[in-house]
């Protein structure tokens, strides 16, 4: 089957610096894909490219067989960003009720995504008034509308309790069990143990990708971030 | 481009104008207060009606500075907050963007204008010779006029506090130059020739056509100047559409 994304030799120029150097990453449908390293390193960039927000992209780009960013995809990729991208001055169904209309869905999605995100309860709460945590769980229902093929969320746990962070992990774990490409961002390494697949991006390269347990057996590491300082160690010697 | 998602985005800025009713009540009574300003501080002054001389000047500058400010604020902030490129990543034309932003605050000024040419024809006694309608058609022109340059403000502004220091730099040169208060034929040649070029000139000049006719009917050359108020404004919207990039960097 066709991977959801296919990106190959990847290279983006931001600001006139080259700030990607030719990057490998697939994500198939179902799969729960992870993208960790320093501030820095290129996630948001990378992402930014897969959604076809980003400029001065070049080499192969494709998302759901197509050029990555045309019309024919972009109904179909859920987005996060590092900002919330949400207004904060409408309530949350507000904010959902918007962008499902620009989907075309309708009033039960958004009651379904907010359920999903856990917060069937604050609803009609103006956004701008939520803690940061709701916040940003507003703007990942919003990615969730429209039952994207494909969901790349740029850092959505951050900032967020244990407890939470734990939820949205088997929630991102249960859109992939249901057919979703899903790519992940974190600096957070060891969440991204609960990844099918994770990709160590530092200084615009992937340093190292594979299963969790590749990973750890490689470096011989315990943990995920073991793992990745072995690894920049190795690169280093 | 879909009337789905263009209806979609003017009822969401509906909804936020909404929540903020202090900006509603500014941009609805303001334009009133000005004008029932000018009239008082002249209503001891012998001679005429100030309201004949600056009521129409004023009724078409008011709606311009106000959708002006309001627009290139409002986009500032979804270029900020990333709502805007979160529109974009989604199935949204850059059509349904600016015209559902023209359609909610159009609606606006409509109840701006109806105020403040109302209170002008009414109480303050303001000649006009056209037929009033008409007075509310070029406030119209002129708000879209405001709405399409803060479109194209808000993409060299890189903060709020910017986009709001265009408002004098873009509007006050524009006010000296359009004949309000110097006759345009004894400006120096130079500055007659720029006038010639700035939409604010013709959006005035309509206003006072539109009073100056007789009979119900606007006076000769009124229709033109508001066809090169809507053409300009049309034009700067279209060079706006292309400032919303999809992919930046
Ligand atoms: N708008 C921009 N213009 C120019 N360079 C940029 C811009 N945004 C980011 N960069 C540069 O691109 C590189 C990659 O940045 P990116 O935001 O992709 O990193 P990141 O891995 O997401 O970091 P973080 O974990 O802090 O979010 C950095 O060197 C950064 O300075
Ligand atoms: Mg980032």
């Amino acid at each position: 089957m066709e991977p959801v994304v296919e990106v190959a030799d990847l290279r983006v120029t931001r600001g006139g610096r080259e700030v990607l150097h030719g990057l490998d990453l697939t994500v198939g449908a179902g799969e729960l894909v992870g993208i960790v390293g320093p501030s820095g390193g290129g996630k948001s960039t990378l992402m930014r490219a897969i959604v076809g927000v980003q400029s001065g992209v070049e080499g192969t780009l494709r998302v759901l067989g197509q050029q990555a960013g045309s019309p024919g995809v972009r109904g179909r990729v859920g987005y996060v960003t590092q900002v919330g991208a949400i207004y904060s001055d409408l309530t949350a169904r507000e904010n959902l009720e918007f962008f499902a209309a620009i989907h075309g869905v309708g009033a039960d999605q958004v009651r379904q995504v907010l359920a999903t995100v856990d917060l069937a309860e604050a609803g009609d709460q103006v956004v701008g008034t939520m803690s940061g945590g709701q916040q940003s769980r507003v703007s990942l229902a919003t990615a969730l509308l429209g039952d994207p093929s494909l969901l790349v969320l740029d850092e959505p746990t951050v900032g967020l309790d244990p407890v939470l962070r734990r939820s949205l992990w088997a929630t991102f774990a249960d859109l992939a069990a249901g057919g979703a490409g899903v790519l992940v961002s974190t600096h957070v390494m060891d969440e991204a143990e609960r990844c099918d697949r994770i990709a160590l991006l530092r200084e615009g390269r992937v340093l190292a990708a594979g299963t969790p347990s590749e990973l750890l057996e490689r470096t011989g590491a315990g943990s995920v971030e073991g793992a990745f300082l072995a690894l920049i160690d190795e690169a280093a010697a | 481009m879909s009337p789905r998602i263009t209806l979609a985005v003017a009822r969401r800025v509906i909804r936020q104008l909404r929540r903020d009713p202090r900006t509603i009540a500014l941009l609805l009574f303001v334009p009133c207060l000005v004008l029932l300003l000018l009239w008082w501080v002249f209503s001891e002054v012998a001679g005429g009606n100030i309201i004949d001389t600056f009521g129409p000047a004023l009724i078409a500058f008011m709606p311009f500075t106000v959708m002006f400010i309001v627009t290139s604020v409002t986009m500032l902030r979804e270029r900020t907050a990333g709502t805007l490129e979160r529109m974009l990543a989604m199935p949204t034309g850059r059509a349904d963007i600016l015209l559902g932003y023209a359609l909610a605050l159009l609606s606006v000024c409509l109840v701006q204008a109806a105020l403040v040419i109302g209170l002008g024809v009414g109480p303050l006694g303001m000649e006009v010779g056209g037929p009033v309608w008409a007075l509310l058609l070029v406030a119209l022109a002129d708000s879209f006029l405001g709405t399409a340059l803060g479109l194209a403000v808000s993409a060299f502004a890189r903060t709020e506090f910017q986009a709001v220091q265009f408002m004098p730099a873009l509007v006050f040169p524009q006010l000296l130059l359009c004949g309000l208060f110097v006759p345009r034929e004894t400006m120096p040649g130079a500055a007659q020739a720029i006038s010639d070029f700035l939409p604010l000139t013709y959006a005035i000049e309509a206003m006072q056509g539109v009073q100056a006719g007789a009979d119900g009917h606007v006076a000769d050359g009124t229709w033109t100047d508001l066809l090169i108020v809507v053409g300009i404004a049309v034009v700067v919207l279209a060079l706006g559409t292309l400032t919303l990039r999809r992919r930046t960097d």
